[in-house]
């Protein structure tokens, strides 16, 4: 299979540019010609993930696997190079299957002002875009593709977002185009101290910074920590976040959470960790700080809500800080479970999104003070809201568990850090972050359950009483079973991704002793 | 079975699973799925005690050759001492370090499946004549089934992040099912407070369980009680690791002062109660207690006698419980607090260093709470559904089964000879009062006396005098019936298991460990101690009888507290159940909910994003000041009507318009290429 090994990658990414222009090439008229023309480029993506994902070696995990590594931009040695590893693999493959899930979702649920044809071209480019920056080995080409989400969210926020969607688009554009400056700003740094002048990831990793002296080294590493923190979001960069999500489409408001997100956290283990690990040292302890701060500071905001796709949002900010406590650790429990992390929130948060989504077609509105008697209205509706809730809470057995307890795990022995936060006590520092954390699970279970409640129990409201609730859709169930077989599966065997991630987490790890 | 241990709790789960698909197609509406795997299951754990019985008989006299229990760990414990056994396959990994999920199967472990699975049958078995007729009664199986499922693999769980799987799961099974008629706001919110306050004490769990993990280097129950019986066991962190999972069982088996949410999870159906506090969720904590019981010896140096805090625990909780007890109209109220405190009797005789007691009374505690539980659940189901005892009375000669098996109930309940609970209690007494804890001695007696007392109240008031309701009670049905003579025949019975006078002590021979295991002197039996303490009980059943025969029934609720002011206030003080529930509820979480979250919110919308507003409207300015003044005015000159377009933008961010975008993109890439090729030259040179 030399031939799909050197392809695959080049496949996974240009697919759905390619389904992009089909789809433009289709009169705006024939929307069922459209569609079809989406969920195929859709699903050829998906099954030349699953190509990948038969033809991985799992045993080599921690090995890039797939390389293809051409000339491209010679001028400033940009290179054409990609790669997947066991860090990167689960998440490109998780995002194109989101990318097949929403496709088949807006089949009928297209939000005003419809437009098929300009809806999927987005979604297609959006996945261009995010399958690009997890398989990019090259930071300029990481950049690009990095660049590429922007525009397809920012419009489809701005024209088929909610009332407020010029602000919230804008927003949401501005805030991460800031970062990406000075992300870019760190990529030029990078190549210009590295001492090849390189822009390939995996020799600047050996490198490891190497070289630069480690005030210049803590530069740099900031730039790249407001890069990838606004996109994770972390606290307090976080903001953008409920307005995108309150007023974005349902599918975006799934892509965003499931996969968006997840982009920021990539980059600081795939680019920021081991290219500058000297500067990740003594930038841990304030990343688990500003971790901390988000896994309690979202949850009560969460509590604050009465909307009930604003408390997701929220909700997000806080499971969030689990994954970035994991990576602040440095360690290879907190990476992986980092990873799991990742993967579990965009399963579940995803979910939880199309349910508010459908939630809101339904009653037209999202008010939860309003809402109530889901399940004796659409009782499936509402037990699948149930079970979402219950795994997003981190239930053992389902698949939130896995990335919020080890990283809470991992945070009892962090890798060797510059130094803590109280009188330099890094051992102290994060085992107090421990305690908060695990003190945040207790408040997710909280707002979680409210929410819960105030949605799927008691009563239905007197305005809803005679109005008729239509339970799951045909193209809501395929779109989410695929979704509660996956939360069920990773929950019960995590082994499914701890044994993709390990190795490479380890690579990753193993610079700062863990 | 000892090595296929998986099969039992994996019986149930597959059950839950079939229940929920196919339940509403299936004979008996998922009832008999349900029954059929959880008599399976029982079955399954009858041949495991079986086995294992058979392998301590077969170990006494010659030595076994067993393989080591948990891998590089060598057997312990002396030629003859019976191993676990303990089966595993890889679950999750981290670098090369692999972590399994199996079973570990010892006497404890036998013990409790068998009870567990046994007790759920009944239950199942009752809910098909209780439950008839409601709104999900295929759901209402499909959970029960779970929650066996779940308590199952609690208790097999061979290491600790397993357990909380288990432990977890129990928590939202009796979630779902305290919630079970979500329609009344009150029982969803029942629900809810039962879950987020043993999730609260779910914190001590998680971090107890990592702080042993970098302690111990695994997460396996064997090796962990094997490093804290070591001698080389750091005892800061065995003390850390105790203190964190006795909050955990705090939370989970409604010690003082996490016990607020079991009386309000009576919102459950009844069979459900009788389940959460029997078998499955509340003596789960004290199986915890029970299973890391090394953890919790020498963490807290219970072998050196002086108080330590489970004792304490377990003592307070006994008395702050019984006394509730006495201010409930609420049969199932009466019985909820009567659990508390019971669990207070075993967390006690763990705190005392009394194992096998605190066992047994699990043991035989399981059968009289489940009975009483189900009777209560007859009587309302014969009554009019309900749980109110003002409106019962004179029972005894319309439901003469339900009566009698109660009445034995209470009495085991109560610690009369020679019923199950007298040799419980009495070996947690003697026990206590053995090794050095005369403190806990008597407040064992104060226990049983109070026992004694609220429920002769309860059966007095439900059973003798007049009927004071508007139905027409008649006995229940057989499916209702049957489940209770089991359970009463066991009541009578399932002291014989441990009694020592009569040279049975089973529970110590099968049930204890013999490896990794504290050296313990389990007390001989006491005979002045063990009439000392029926007498105590006996007094209290002729007094509490007395004060209520002697008045009409409806008047036994006021009593004392209308005349004496002091028995007033402590009333009142009681009927508020000491207050902790406006502490929690109105203090804690109304708090946190209200004033902390909207503050939190507050916070976020005006000083965090005002930040980002503030300098999105700030270079807005800027940027019609550069245009405005310097482009227009100084570089043009000649200013012209252009202008107006930019007036109207700006003036706040909410009025961005979206052509702006392209600007700031154009300023913030332009900025960032003049930078690089400022780079890209200087490097060049």
């Amino acid at each position: 299979m030399h031939w799909f090994d050197d392809w695959a990658l080049t496949l996974a990414v240009f697919i759905p540019l390619v389904g992009l222009a089909a789809v433009l090439f289709i009169p705006r008229a024939h929307e069922q010609a459209i569609k079809t023309t989406a969920l195929v480029a859709s699903l050829a993506t998906l099954a030349v993930g699953v190509g990948i994902l038969a033809d991985f070696n799992y045993s080599q995990g921690g090995k890039l696997q797939f390389i293809v590594d051409k000339s491209w931009i010679p001028l400033i040695k940009a290179r054409y190079h990609m790669g997947v590893d066991g860090i990167s693999l689960p998440l490109l493959i998780l995002s194109m299957l989101m990318v097949v899930l929403c496709i088949i979702y807006s089949w009928n649920h297209f939000p005003e002002p419809h437009n098929p044809k300009a809806f999927l071209a987005l979604i297609l480019l959006l996945a261009v875009g995010m399958n690009g920056t997890f398989v990019a080995q090259d930071l300029i080409l990481f950049f690009v593709f990095f660049e590429i989400v922007l525009l397809p969210m920012f419009f489809m926020i701005g024209v088929w977002g909610g009332p407020n969607r010029q602000y919230a688009a804008i927003k949401f554009f501005l805030f991460t185009l800031f970062g990406s400056a000075l992300m870019l700003v760190s990529f030029l740094a990078i190549f210009f101290l590295s001492k090849h002048q390189t822009f390939q990831m995996p020799q600047l990793a050996q490198f490891g910074g190497s070289g630069i002296a480690s005030g210049t080294q803590a530069l740099v590493f900031g730039g790249l920590f407001l890069g990838f923190a606004i996109k994770v979001p972390m606290f307090p960069f976080h903001t953008w976040l409920p307005d995108a999500h309150t007023e974005a489409p349902t599918v975006g408001s799934v892509l965003l959470a499931a996969i968006l997100l997840k982009l920021g956290a990539y980059g600081f283990i795939r680019i920021a960790l081991p290219i500058l690990p000297a500067a990740a040292r003594a930038w841990a302890p304030w990343i688990g700080l500003l971790a901390v701060i988000a896994i309690i500071y979202g949850a009560l905001c969460c509590l604050a809500q009465r909307d009930m796709k604003r408390l997701i949002a929220f909700s997000s900010v806080s499971h969030m800080g689990f994954v970035m406590l994991g990576i602040a650790t440095l360690t290879s429990f907190g990476i992986n479970a980092a990873v799991f992390g990742m993967v579990a929130h965009g399963l579940i948060t995803g979910l939880l999104f199309f349910v508010a989504g459908s939630v809101q077609e339904r009653y037209k509105t999202r008010e939860m003070n309003r809402l109530g008697g889901l399940l004796t209205q659409a009782p499936k509706l509402g037990w699948i809201l149930g079970f979402t809730v219950m795994a997003s809470l981190g239930l053992p057995g389902l698949a939130g568990f896995w990335g919020e307890f080890p990283a809470i795990l991992s945070a009892y022995n962090p890798a060797k850090l510059t130094q803590g936060l109280f009188n330099g006590d890094q051992l102290l520092t994060f085992r107090v972050y421990l305690v908060v954390a695990a003190i945040g699970t207790v408040l997710a279970a909280g707002y979680l359950l409210w929410m819960l409640q105030r949605v799927a129990f008691g009563a239905v409201k007197a305005e809803f009483e005679n109005v008729h609730i239509h339970d799951v859709h045909v193209s809501e169930w395929i779109a989410w079973v695929p979704l509660l077989l996956l939360i069920v599966a990773l929950g019960i065997y995590p082994n499914l991704i701890f044994h993709i991630t390990h190795g490479a987490v380890s690579n990753v790890s193993k610079v700062f002793g863990g | 079975m000892l090595e296929n241990a998986w099969i039992i709790p994996t019986l149930p789960a597959v059950a839950f699973v079939a229940i929920v698909f196919f339940g509403k197609r299936s004979p008996g509406k998922g009832a008999f799925v349900g029954i059929a795997a959880v008599g399976a299951s029982f079955v399954a754990s009858c041949v495991a005690a079986g086995q294992w019985i058979q392998r301590v008989d077969n170990a006494t006299g010659k030595s076994e050759g067993l393989a080591a229990f948990t891998k590089g760990v060598v057997s312990a414990g002396g030629a003859h001492a019976v191993q676990p056994v303990t089966e595993s396959i890889t679950w999750w990994q981290n670098g090369s370090i692999k972590f399994g999920v199996g079973t570990f199967v010892d006497g404890l472990t036998v013990m409790m499946v068998v009870v567990v699975t046994l007790i759920s049958l009944l239950v199942q078995i009752y809910s098909t004549a209780y439950m008839r007729g409601d709104r999900r009664y295929t759901w209402y199986f499909a959970a029960l089934s779970l929650f066996t499922a779940s308590m199952l693999t609690l208790v097999v769980a061979s290491n600790t992040i397993q357990l909380l799987v288990g432990w977890e799961l129990v928590g939202v099974c009796s979630f779902m099912l305290i919630g079970h008629w979500w329609e009344e706001p009150a029982n969803s919110r029942a629900a809810i407070k039962a879950f987020l306050t043993t999730r609260t004490g779910d914190i001590g769990l998680m971090i107890g369980i990592i702080i042993l993990f970098f302690t111990v280097g695994s997460f396996g129950i064997g090796a962990t009680n094997l490093y804290a019986t070591s001698g080389h066991a750091q005892h800061a962190f065995l003390l850390a690791a105790a203190v964190c999972l006795l909050v955990a069982i705090i939370g989970k088996s409604g010690q003082f002062p996490l016990h607020t949410w079991l009386p309000d999870a009576m919102a459950g159906p009844t069979p459900v109660s009788a389940l959460i506090h029997a078998a499955t969720m509340v003596v789960a904590g004290v199986f915890l207690g029970a299973r890391l019981y090394p953890v919790f010896f020498n963490g807290f140096s219970i072998g050196h006698g002086g108080v330590n805090a489970m004792a304490l625990v377990g003592g307070v909780t006994i008395i702050i419980g019984a006394a509730l007890a006495f201010v409930q109209t609420d049969i199932k109220k009466v019985l909820a607090y009567s659990t508390i405190s019971q669990l207070g009797y075993m967390v006690m005789a763990l705190g005392v260093g009394a194992w096998s007691a605190a066992v047994f009374h699990l043991f035989t505690h399981a059968f009289f709470k489940a009975l009483l539980f189900l009777g209560a659940g007859s009587v309302s189901h014969a009554a009019g559904h309900s749980f109110d005892m003002r409106e019962m009375g004179g029972l005894r000669k319309k439901m003469p089964i339900t009566f009698w098996t109660f009445v034995i109930g209470s009495l085991a309940l109560a610690g009369i000879f020679p019923l199950a609970g007298f040799w419980s209690k009495d070996e947690i007494l003697v026990n206590a009062g053995k090794n050095g804890y005369t403190a806990f001695l008597v407040v064992g007696l104060i226990g049983a006396f109070l026992t004694a007392a609220y429920m002769t109240r309860v059966v007095y008031l439900t059973f003798f005098g007049e009927y004071r309701g508007h139905e027409h009670p008649h006995e229940s049905e057989r499916a209702i019936t049957i489940p209770l003579v089991i359970l009463g025949a066991l009541s009578v019975g399932a002291g014989l298991v441990n009694a020592a006078p009569l040279g049975l002590e089973k529970i110590k021979d099968w049930v204890q460990p013999q490896v990794a295991f504290p050296h313990l002197n389990n007390a001989a039996f006491d005979y002045p101690k063990a009439i000392l303490s029926v007498s105590i009980a006996l007094a209290a059943i002729v007094i509490a009888g007395y004060y209520w025969l002697r008045r009409d029934e409806l008047r036994a609720f006021r009593g004392l507290t209308e005349r004496n002011a002091l028995a007033r206030s402590g009333y009142q003080f009681l009927v508020n159940k000491y207050y902790l529930d406006y502490l929690y509820e109105d203090i804690i979480v109304d708090g946190i909910r209200g004033a902390v979250a909207r503050a939190s919110y507050w916070v976020n919308q005006h000083v965090i994003d005002g930040v980002v507003n503030g300098l999105g409207s700030g270079s807005t300015r800027i940027a019609r000041y550069t245009y405005d003044v310097i482009d227009q005015r100084v570089v043009d000159g000649a200013a012209n009507g252009i202008a107006l377009e930019t007036d109207r933008a700006g003036a706040e961010v909410r009025g961005f318009q979206s052509g702006h975008v392209q600007r700031y993109a154009l300023v913030l890439f332009g900025g960032v290429g003049l930078l690089s090729l400022a780079l890209f030259l200087i490097n060049i040179h």
